[in-house]
């Protein structure tokens, strides 16, 4: 098999703030039950972190395990532990309804970091989010809208957030992010 | 700008986030149906000016379709709620009339 290239070849650019392409992750979408013990217990053994709640992500070394919605979650870890993970899904899970589908080379993620409030300031001038650190802190994630496309952003610790999106608009999403993060860009709202 | 708020996900987001999805609480017609009834259901719709209910879309979000109701006159948002119903919450029905007094929509009062 061809070597693995992740969407923007591991492109940075530092400015306000630093925006770089995250090294190639492992991802599984999976919808199902989350209310479901079995299902709830498959995932979080996998994830090695605990459920998590409402718009939240629960960060693990390595990966994570986001709620994306009320019937989905996704599962970020290593890319070589991928194929054991589905494996596990699928003879747990067998006889329940439930989907597991790998998106790690369907998806782009980025990592902004630096100062928390020009990070947060980069954020907001993309994003119809309220960025403000009593709004959105560390564990909180948020599907939206980039720009112009759909993107979901989650916020590690203050002065690190990471972005995720459709590896076909992830160009896009650079440029966009490194646009808004260009120095002489200060709008001084956060 | 309306400022709607998902009853699938909490979230309190502008409408960009949001795609409408035309008027609620349609009841299809199909096969079989008399002719009047499929064209009602497929072309008659309410424009009214002031309360109306829509089925919107978290499609940058969620992605869970859901309920609101609305003032297409002030763009007051009078509150959402679920997909999965075939008419408006009660608690809701009673802000909208304590709202605007003596309005009606369709089968709605």
């Amino acid at each position: 098999m061809s070597d693995h290239r992740t969407p923007l070849g591991g492109a940075s650019r530092d400015g306000r703030v630093r925006v770089e392409e995250m090294p190639r992750r492992g991802m599984i979408t999976l919808r199902g039950d989350l209310s479901d013990a079995t299902f709830a217990g498959t995932v979080t053994a996998l994830s090695g972190t605990g459920m998590p709640g409402q718009r939240k992500v629960e960060l693990a070394d390595g990966g994570l395990l986001a709620w994306m919605s009320p019937d989905e979650l996704l599962l970020v870890m290593p890319p070589e532990d991928v194929a054991g993970a589905l494996d596990r899904i699928a003879s747990d899970l067998s006889g329940q309804h439930h989907l597991a589908a790998e998106v790690t080379d369907a998806r782009a993620v980025l990592r902004l970091s630096g100062e928390d409030a020009a990070v947060r300031e980069t954020l907001g001038k993309l994003m119809p989010v309220d960025f403000a650190p009593g709004a959105f802190g560390p564990g909180d994630i948020r599907r939206t809208r980039l720009a112009q496309v759909p993107a979901a952003v989650w916020c590690v610790a203050p002065g690190d957030f990471g972005v995720i999106c459709f590896r076909s608009v992830a160009e896009y999403v650079y440029a966009a992010l490194t646009n808004a993060a260009a120095e002489g860009g200060a709008v001084g709202h956060y | 700008m309306l400022l709607l708020e998902c009853p699938c996900c909490g979230v309190t987001a502008e409408e960009t986030e949001f795609h409408g999805g035309g008027e609620a609480h349609l009841k299809r017609f199909g096969p079989g149906s008399a002719d009047e009834e499929f064209e009602s259901y497929l072309f008659h719709r309410e424009n009214p000016r002031g309360v109306h209910f829509e089925r919107w879309r978290h499609v940058n979000g969620c992605g869970k379709w859901f309920h609101a109701a609305r003032c297409t006159q002030t763009l007051e948002v009078f509150g959402t709620y679920p997909a999965q119903t075939t008419r408006p919450p009660e608690d809701l029905l009673a802000k909208i009339r304590d709202k605007r007094p003596g309005w009606s929509w369709r089968d709605f009062a």
